[in-house]
């Protein structure tokens, strides 16, 4: 599985997964709630992403490479100044709309500074850690419980098709471009099967071992106060930014 | 996979409040299916119901072009929903729904109300009620438990997709005609719900053919003698 995780030592790496799940849904709401004009909030929001990213020492092109994921919702944005109503602006040779823009550019910063906030929390934070951090956050058990065997089960299901594409090779198939996709179909109710029937097992095995619903924990505690107040500078600032362009407005 | 295409809700494209208030009524709902499903969650569930998310986070990530330039993913609320019921269900699909977001940074956070809703609380609802109601219209085999899948995909996917219409009407912050959103979402979601009706269509009678005592939609019509016997095997 393609984790996003990026191991390291860095203090935002080892900062509890509770304080940085909290202080992103922060970010990310200032974020959101800041009006679409306010040009320079939103370079300030950059800034002290790329100031966590430094601590964080996650690399700048590895953060880059995977803001790819939001876009589909880039490519609904540049058609928005092309669709759009109202006051219309030339640019280029070509009439855009001044509405269009606005929601162009709104979509897009917006956008780009949440999946860049939510990659840093990735990166900085293996996804067993987060499971804790979801744990303490008061987080219901059925739902860290389906989250644990989710997490778990699905490397035994990768490997399982593994497993079954490399029978099928080793028996003189040869899939080529969309003819795979018929082995794929036939097989996947087995894959499904098979895997739980090992999951089943491991689940049994993990009873049998005192399992109760609940992983134990790591060494470390909860969370101190100074961890969140560490976390926490990420959201004050940004807050910080947002009044201080609302009031300079 | 880096050419990954997210078909989830990003942070923006629906405004504060109502990605608030639909935050909201994803919280809610989840409540709803957290004190239902401890009622459900017993030993043979609780593997079944981290394989099924598991199953579901799998296909979401192998998109499949639909149109050329837009791909799509499964959503998995009917199969959650046969195969481990409607409130376990809906729980498997929030909690991709939830690791995506977190770890895989797919979909925003603040738009995670609305996703929820759409996919996990919309979808497992109108697959939960089309399952009920097909299985009874139609005959108890095994082709109809998978006629029942690949009927109550398709409506179930299109109507998750129809919950995204109605957030933008109420809080889209582009102006984009609503028409021509509904028009082409139906569409694709039609498209991608055929999809997902195969998939959980064979998924759903292998596990029907092989362990009839796995399908939680089969169990309304499981005799009682049948559960003591599978639960001392």
């Amino acid at each position: 599985m393609n984790s996003l995780h990026l191991s390291g030592t860095s203090p935002v790496h080892r900062l509890s997964p509770e304080a940085k799940v909290v202080a992103v849904l922060l970010f990310t709401v200032v974020v959101v709630l800041t009006p679409r004009e306010e040009f320079a909030a939103f370079a300030g929001y950059a800034v002290l992403l790329a100031v966590v990213a430094a601590v964080a020492r996650v690399p700048a092109g590895w953060l880059l490479k995977r803001t790819t994921i939001e876009l589909p919702f880039v490519l609904l944005a540049v058609l928005l100044p092309f669709f759009g109503h109202g006051a219309r602006v030339d640019w280029l040779g070509l009439s855009l709309s001044v509405e269009g823009l606005y929601g162009a550019w709104n979509i897009f910063a917006k956008g780009t500074l949440g999946v860049l906030a939510s990659l840093l929390l990735a990166a900085t934070t293996t996804a067993r850690d987060l499971i804790h951090g979801l744990d303490r956050l008061r987080c219901p058990t059925v739902i860290t419980q389906i989250m644990t065997f989710m997490l778990r089960y699905v490397d035994v299901l990768i490997d399982d098709a593994r497993r079954m594409r490399i029978a099928r090779l080793s028996r003189g198939y040869d899939p080529r471009f969309l003819w795979q996709v018929k082995a794929f179909a036939v097989g996947v109710g087995a894959l499904f099967l098979r895997s739980y029937e090992r999951g089943e097992r491991v689940y049994l095995a993990m009873l049998s071992r005192g399992y109760a619903g609940r992983l134990p924990s790591p060494a470390a505690g909860p969370a101190a106060a100074r961890e969140w107040a560490f976390s926490s500078a990420l959201p004050v600032a940004a807050a910080g930014i947002a009044v201080a362009a609302a009031v300079l407005a | 996979m880096d050419d990954v295409q997210a078909m989830h809700i990003a942070n923006g494209i629906i405004n504060g409040p109502v990605s608030a208030i639909f935050m909201v009524i994803a919280v809610a709902g989840l409540a709803v299916c957290v004190w239902r499903a401890k009622i459900d969650l017993d030993d043979r569930l609780a593997p079944m119901a981290g394989l099924v998310a598991a199953f579901i986070f799998a296909v979401q990530m192998l998109n499949f072009g639909v149109l050329p330039g837009v791909s799509g993913h499964l959503l998995g609320g009917t199969l959650a929903v046969i195969l481990v019921g409607p409130w376990v269900g809906a729980l498997c699909v929030a909690t991709v729904l939830i690791v995506q977001c977190l770890i895989f940074s797919d979909g925003g956070l603040t738009a995670l109300g609305l996703n929820i809703t759409n996919m996990a609380l919309i979808g497992a609802a109108a697959a939960y009620v089309l399952v009920a109601l097909l299985l009874r219209v139609l005959p108890r085999t095994t082709a109809g438990l998978g006629a029942t899948a690949l009927i109550a995909s398709v409506i179930g996917v299109v109507l998750a997709s129809m919950g995204f219409v109605a957030e933008y009407a109420l809080g889209g912050t582009t102006e984009l005609s609503l028409g021509g959103i509904a028009a082409t979402l139906a569409g694709v979601h039609t498209l991608i719900g055929i999809g997902e009706g195969l998939i959980a269509a064979t998924t759903v009678v292998t596990v029907a053919k092989v362990r009839p005592d796995l399908v939680y939609a089969l169990r309304a019509f499981r005799k009682p003698t049948y559960a003591k016997a599978g639960s001392a095997a």
